[in-house]
């Protein structure tokens, strides 16, 4: 994974363009790819502005997507199959869900305000971004790119068996590092998280036999107008003797005072009911 | 694809040759698929219902056409000239993105699947397959990936209680099933040795990976019908639950959208388990004998392809037939308890296998049976090694009484138990002498009016004379 974990230092136009140029066997572009290039870096650029300037999080979410999958494009583009799919796969598909999936409980309406929580964390903000911005500046500028060897030379044996060669042979140090280092920020989440249960679980099952046990009403209350004269939502259900039940009606209307007084219907079975009694 | 196919300058090592393929065979065989997808969805719905019809024991739809046939034509049509509502509090974009999402990426899933081997096209040699490079399988898992997103956002842009409810079960959904799915494929791609499709089915040619690699077929179906949001595991729809999920606030065409996307991604996932476990367009076991493996060359496996695909369907619904819809929580721990574990623990029994293959010189028989053998020792080690000693309860003698209201609803004596006397049936003896007969009805009346019975009596079923 340490070759995803470089994608996003890759992100820029101008980066990709240079490495292009040196990825590619003549050291120059192809018409084809430099259409692509030239049709999908502005749609990068103003979904990446969109990242920063959308008052919606989703939308920002979503403008990272498109730049994810523009990524991929050009990373199938130049020969980096495995990379560009396996970006999609994994950052597409799991990562971004995952944010998605605290987003969306935001809400549709909500948009972010524009209050500091932390005091003077715009300033840290900043401070933070121009930082990592002078690092790699500094660090690609510093680069000295090796001769080109062509990718048709580092593809002999397929893209996937080439990242696998590179990852498991010359940076397998690294790919262990960052593997421990991911597996100790999980098990970090799993502690940090973890509660100990001071009441025993209640369960559905529990709950269901509390229920019995209080003689609390098993089956669904009744719904209103059942066996009543008309099956109206004011009109109470009548219970088996012919009695109206008045909560069977929704309680919003019985506050309201437009709960219709049912007349019990078979009055001769509820004379005959109340003689017995 | 065109971009691989443009740009592509390494060739990539797969075993389809695309070398002879022009610009009007792409352009064919896209269309063809997309036609293929489009006509097998509307036979689909009419297959399903007719089959639940069946399970069910009722005709199901059988009035327009011959055997009711044209009627998801009729439904489609009905679809189409509906009214188009779109939601006033909805993100509008977001809201009409969404069903195109997840048509679109539907659509790209079988520009990977072989259908068949090499066929001549009006003179041209080439693979029955739009398309395929060394990471075809991922590409679709990528496709599948950025198709929920079309579920998603729909459940999230309609600004509602239940499509919101919907979305989000579906990204859970989706992140604790496709790991297992993934993970399900890995060991194919092991064995196989490539993430091509063409290479995984030339792969097969001894033996489908079905039969050596079965609990990862296992897995990959149940993760298969979580991936497509079917039944049992339909949780982001959950008509029961949720009215419509995602779908509550679309109507007419973008509502038909959805569904389309839902049936070809069933097709889609059918077509995948094929290529990957069932030998994909390659004859059953007798046919392939039949003169020589003939029926494996030229436009015949397209034939097994497409009945193995359908063999998929039918699977889908009959588990819908069957099976209930899973609680959240049982699907989520079915999830990451059952499926992931046991994915896990399978790809690395696989990799050790592969990896012995490789790097040690023994032969598979050799290997096959030193693992029988290390099972068949753990199996009888397990037999013969002591139980840890439990406190065993005391048997007792006789039936067991218990108290039927012991939990506040009277429950009737299993087998071995007995209920304690009736002080009932006690009162009612002791007044049988003094009284005689009219004690006895009185007895038999108090027992035909429960509520009649006096609170302070511990409560207790009569036991039937």
């Amino acid at each position: 994974m340490s070759a995803l974990a470089a994608a996003p230092v890759l992100g820029s136009a101008p980066v990709l363009t240079a490495l292009a140029e040196t990825l590619t066997e003549t050291g120059r572009t192809t018409t084809g790819e430099a259409v692509l290039f030239w049709v999908i870096a502005p749609v990068m650029v103003v979904a990446a502005l969109g990242l920063l300037f959308a008052r919606k999080a989703v939308h920002a979410a979503l403008s990272v997507v498109l730049v994810m999958i523009s990524l991929a494009f050009l990373y199938v583009a130049q020969d980096a199959v495995f990379l560009g799919i396996v970006q999609v796969v994994v950052y597409t598909g799991a990562v971004m869900m995952l944010f998605l999936f605290v987003l969306m409980l935001v809400g549709v309406d909500a948009s972010d305000t524009l209050v500091e929580t932390i005091r003077g964390q715009r300033w840290i903000g900043w401070l933070a971004g121009v930082g990592l911005g002078a690092v790699l500046v500094g660090v690609v500028g510093g680069t000295v790119y090796a001769p080109a060897t062509g990718l048709a030379e580092a593809n002999a044996d397929s893209n996937p068996v080439g990242v696998a060669r590179l990852v498991f042979g010359e940076y397998v140090f690294a790919f262990e590092v960052v593997g421990a280092l991911l597996v100790t920020a999980a098990l970090g989440a799993l502690v940090l998280t973890h509660h100990e249960r001071l009441l025993p679980r209640r369960g559905q099952r529990e709950r269901a036999d509390a229920r019995v046990k209080a003689g609390a009403t098993l089956t669904p209350p009744p719904a209103p107008g059942v066996y009543a004269q008309r099956n109206a939502m004011d009109v109470p259900a009548l219970d088996p003797q012919g009695r109206p039940l008045e909560h069977s009606v929704s309680r919003v209307l019985r506050a309201r005072g437009q709960a219709a007084d049912a007349p019990p219907v078979l009055p001769a079975a509820d004379a005959d009911e109340g003689s017995r009694r | 694809m065109s971009v691989l196919a443009a740009t592509g300058g390494a060739v990539a090592p797969v075993v389809a040759d695309f070398s002879q393929d022009t610009w009007w065979v792409w352009v064919l065989k896209a269309v063809g698929i997309v036609a293929f997808l489009l006509t097998s969805v509307l036979i689909a719905i009419w297959f399903e219902r007719r089959v639940v019809a069946r399970m069910q024991v009722r005709p199901g739809p059988n009035v327009h056409g011959p055997f009711g046939l044209l009627q998801s034509l009729a439904d489609a049509m009905k679809l189409l000239v509906k009214e188009d509502v779109t939601v006033r509090a909805a993100d509008k974009l977001v809201y009409v993105l969404a069903p195109m999402i997840a048509v679109f990426c539907s659509l790209l899933t079988l520009a990977v699947i072989p259908f068949g081997p090499e066929v001549s096209i009006f003179g041209v040699l080439t693979p029955l397959q739009l398309t395929d490079f060394p990471v075809a399988v991922l590409y679709i898992l990528a496709c599948a990936s950025v198709g929920v997103y079309g579920i998603v956002l729909g459940g999230w842009a309609s600004n509602s209680t239940y499509p919101l409810l919907g979305g989000v079960r579906s990204t859970a959904q989706v992140i604790s099933y496709e790991l297992a799915m993934g993970l399900s494929l890995v060991s194919v791609f092991i064995m196989s040795g490539s993430m091509s499709t063409s290479q995984i089915v030339d792969a097969q040619r001894p033996v489908w990976w079905l039969l050596p690699l079965l609990p990862a077929f296992v897995l990959y179906v149940v993760s298969m019908v979580g991936e497509t949001n079917r039944l049992p595991f339909d949780l982001p729809e959950a008509e029961g639950e949720l009215v419509g999920g995602y779908t509550t606030e679309y109507s007419s065409m973008k509502f038909a959208w959805f569904f389309l996307a839902e049936y070809i991604n069933m097709l889609n996932v059918s077509a995948v388990a094929t290529t990957l476990f069932l030998g994909g367009w390659r004859a059953p076991w007798p046919l392939s004998l039949v003169g020589d493996g003939v029926l494996n060359t030229g436009w015949w496996p397209v034939l097994w392809f497409l009945a193995k695909v359908w063999g998929f369907m039918f699977l889908f619904v009959w588990i819908r037939g069957s099976v209930l819809r899973f609680r959240y929580d049982q699907f989520m721990k079915l999830g990451w308890k059952v499926l992931i574990p046991v994915a896990l623990v399978w790809v690395v029994c696989v990799a050790v296998v592969q990896g012995l293959r490789q790097f040690v010189d023994v032969d598979l028989r050799t290997l096959l049976f030193g693992i029988a053998g290390v099972f068949a020792v753990v199996f009888v080690v397990a037999l013969v090694w002591p139980d840890a000693k439990r406190p065993q309860p005391p048997r007792r003698r006789g039936p067991q009484v218990v108290d039927p209201f012991a939990d506040g609803y009277p429950v009737p004596p299993l087998p071995g138990q007995a209920l304690p006397p009736s002080p009932r049936r006690a009162r009612a003896m002791a007044a049988a002498p003094a009284a005689g007969p009219s004690g006895q009805r009185a007895a038999d009346r108090s027992a035909d009016h429960p509520a009649d019975r006096p609170t302070d009596e511990s409560p207790t079923q009569e036991v039937s004379p």
